[in-house]
C-alpha cells in the first residue's frame, strides 16, 4: 500500500494490505484464466452454508441413538460418515475416537492444521494458533483449563496429532438425561469443540 | 525440513486465546484467499504436500508474524512464481503482462461442488506386506532431511506401539521431490503409533498422557 506507516495500527494496515493483495491476486488468475470468480463464490458459499460442525453433530448424534451405526462409526469412520453424505476434501480417510470414562481424545495438527472439513468445516483461529499447535501435545490436560473443562485426574488424554491425510472425529460421551430426545435434539447439544476434544459436549 | 512449522512441544506462545461467537472469516479476503487456493489446486501444477511445504518453507519470521490465510496467499504466489505461472511484475500491477501457462483444470461454479465431494484420497495400493503389526514396540527414527517431511521433532528418537494401520499412502516426503508433473508419487504404508507422554516429556510430565502420530513405514525402525 503507498504511504505505508509504522504508526498505523498494525491489523487494521495488515487486513488492508492483505484486502488488496488479495483482490489484485483473484483480477489476475482471473484475467489468466487459471480460476472463475463464479467457482471462488460457490467454495465459500460451500463452507459459509453447507459444510459446518452441524454434519459432525449429526453423525454423533446417530452414533449416541443407533448402536450399530456407532459400532460401524469406530470400525470404519469413511464409509459411516459417508452414508450420511459427508465425503470430500479434508476427510477423505476419517477415524472416529471415543471418549469414555477412562479415556479423553484431542485432536491437534503440530505441523500445519489438519482438519475434517468434512465434518467440522473450517478450522476456528485458535486449532490454528502456535499457542495450540505447541502445547496440546506436551501439556494437554492444561490446554483443556485453557477451554474450561477439567478432567478426572484419573481420565487419562490421548492427543492426536493428525501429521497425515487421516482425519479424526471425537465421539464425545452422551450426556446423562438426554434417552428421551431425538437425534435432531441430540445433534443440538453437540458443539464443534467437544468433537475437536476442547469441550465435553 | 526443521522449520518452525514444526510447533509440538514449543513454549513460549501462552495460552490458547478463545474468541465468542468466531466468524468463519475475519475478514472478506480471508474468504477469497481460502477460495482461491483450493480452487487453484485443480491447476495440477503442485500437489497438497508441494503446498505444505511451500508454507512451511517461508522464512521463519514472517510464518510467525503472518495470519493463517496469509501464509496460504504468501505460499500460493510462491508456488505459481517458481512454475512461471505468473511473474512478480504481473502480481504487484494485478494484470496480466504475459500468456498464462497450460493447467490441468480449471473449477467452474458447475464443476466445483463435485470436485470438493471427490476430495483427493491418499490411499493407494501397494503390494509388499506392512513390516509392522498392531501392538508391535517401533521406535521413529532420528532424522532430519533437508525436504518435506511429517514426523515431528518431538517423536524422533523415541519409541512407542503401533496403534492401527491404514494401509499404503502417498509418501509426503517422496511426493515432494518433483517440483512439476509428472510427481514423484511413492506409496508406503502408514501407520499410528501412540507414544507415552512420559517417553516424550520426560519423567516429571503428566503420566496420564498418550500422543499420536500417523507415521510412515521409513519413518520407523523395529525395536528388538
Amino acid at each position: 500500500m503507498a504511504g505505508h506507516s509504522h504508526d498505523h495500527d498494525h491489523d487494521h494496515s495488515t487486513l488492508s494490505e492483505m484486502d488488496v493483495r488479495v483482490r489484485a491476486l483473484e483480477s489476475l488468475l482471473t484475467q489468466k484464466g487459471y480460476i472463475d470468480p463464479a467457482a471462488i463464490d460457490r467454495i465459500i458459499e460451500t463452507y459459509e452454508t453447507e459444510v459446518g460442525p452441524h454434519n459432525g453433530a449429526k453423525v454423533v448424534a446417530k452414533a449416541w441413538a443407533e448402536p450399530e451405526f456407532k459400532a460401524w462409526l469406530l470400525k470404519d469412520a469413511t464409509a459411516a460418515i459417508a452414508s450420511l453424505g459427508f465425503t470430500g476434501r479434508q476427510g477423505e480417510h476419517m477415524v472416529a475416537v471415543e471418549n469414555t470414562p477412562e479415556q479423553h481424545n484431542m485432536v491437534v495438527c503440530t505441523l500445519c492444521s489438519c482438519y475434517p472439513w468434512t465434518v467440522l468445516g473450517l478450522p476456528p483461529v485458535w486449532y490454528k494458533s502456535a499457542a495450540y499447535r505447541s502445547r496440546a501435545v506436551l501439556e494437554p490436560r492444561k490446554v483443556l483449563g485453557d477451554f474450561g473443562v477439567a478432567l478426572p485426574e484419573s481420565t487419562r488424554i490421548r492427543v492426536w496429532d493428525s501429521t497425515a491425510e487421516v482425519r479424526y472425529l471425537v465421539l464425545p460421551k452422551r450426556p446423562a438425561g438426554t434417552e428421551h430426545l431425538s437425534q435432531a435434539e441430540l445433534a443440538s447439544l453437540v458443539s464443534r469443540d467437544a468433537m475437536i476434544g476442547t469441550a465435553l459436549v | 525440513m526443521n522449520g518452525v512449522h514444526d510447533m509440538g512441544g514449543q513454549q513460549g506462545f501462552g495460552p490458547v486465546l478463545l474468541e465468542d461467537n468466531e466468524p468463519l472469516f475475519h475478514a472478506p479476503w480471508e474468504s477469497r484467499a481460502m477460495a482461491i487456493t483450493v480452487a487453484m489446486g485443480a491447476s495440477g501444477q503442485w500437489n497438497i504436500d508441494l503446498s505444505r511445504s511451500a508454507r512451511e518453507s517461508l522464512p521463519p519470521a514472517l510464518y510467525l508474524s503472518s495470519s493463517y490465510y496469509e501464509i496460504w496467499i504468501r505460499a500460493l504466489e510462491q508456488l505459481m512464481l517458481s512454475r512461471g505461472m505468473v511473474t512478480a511484475a504481473e502480481l504487484s500491477a494485478g494484470q496480466k503482462i504475459s500468456p498464462p501457462v497450460k493447467v490441468n483444470r480449471v473449477l467452474t461454479r458447475e464443476t466445483v461442488d463435485a470436485a470438493l465431494k471427490a476430495g483427493s484420497p491418499t490411499e493407494r495400493h501397494i503390494d509388499q506386506p506392512a513390516l509392522f503389526k498392531v501392538g508391535q514396540k517401533v521406535r521413529a527414527r532420528n532424522m532430519h532431511p533437508q525436504g518435506h517431511t511429517r514426523l515431528p521433532r518431538y517423536v524422533r528418537g523415541h519409541v512407542g506401539t503401533i496403534l492401527q494401520v491404514h494401509g499404503g499412502h502417498v509418501f509426503p516426503d517422496g511426493h515432494t521431490l518433483r517440483a512439476t508433473p509428472p510427481f514423484n508419487v511413492p506409496v508406503e504404508w502408514l501407520y499410528t503409533v501412540v507414544f507415552d507422554g512420559t517417553t516424550l516429556w520426560g519423567e516429571n510430565s503428566d503420566p496420564t498422557v498418550e500422543v499420536t502420530v500417523d507415521a510412515w513405514e521409513s519413518y520407523l525402525e523395529a525395536v528388538s
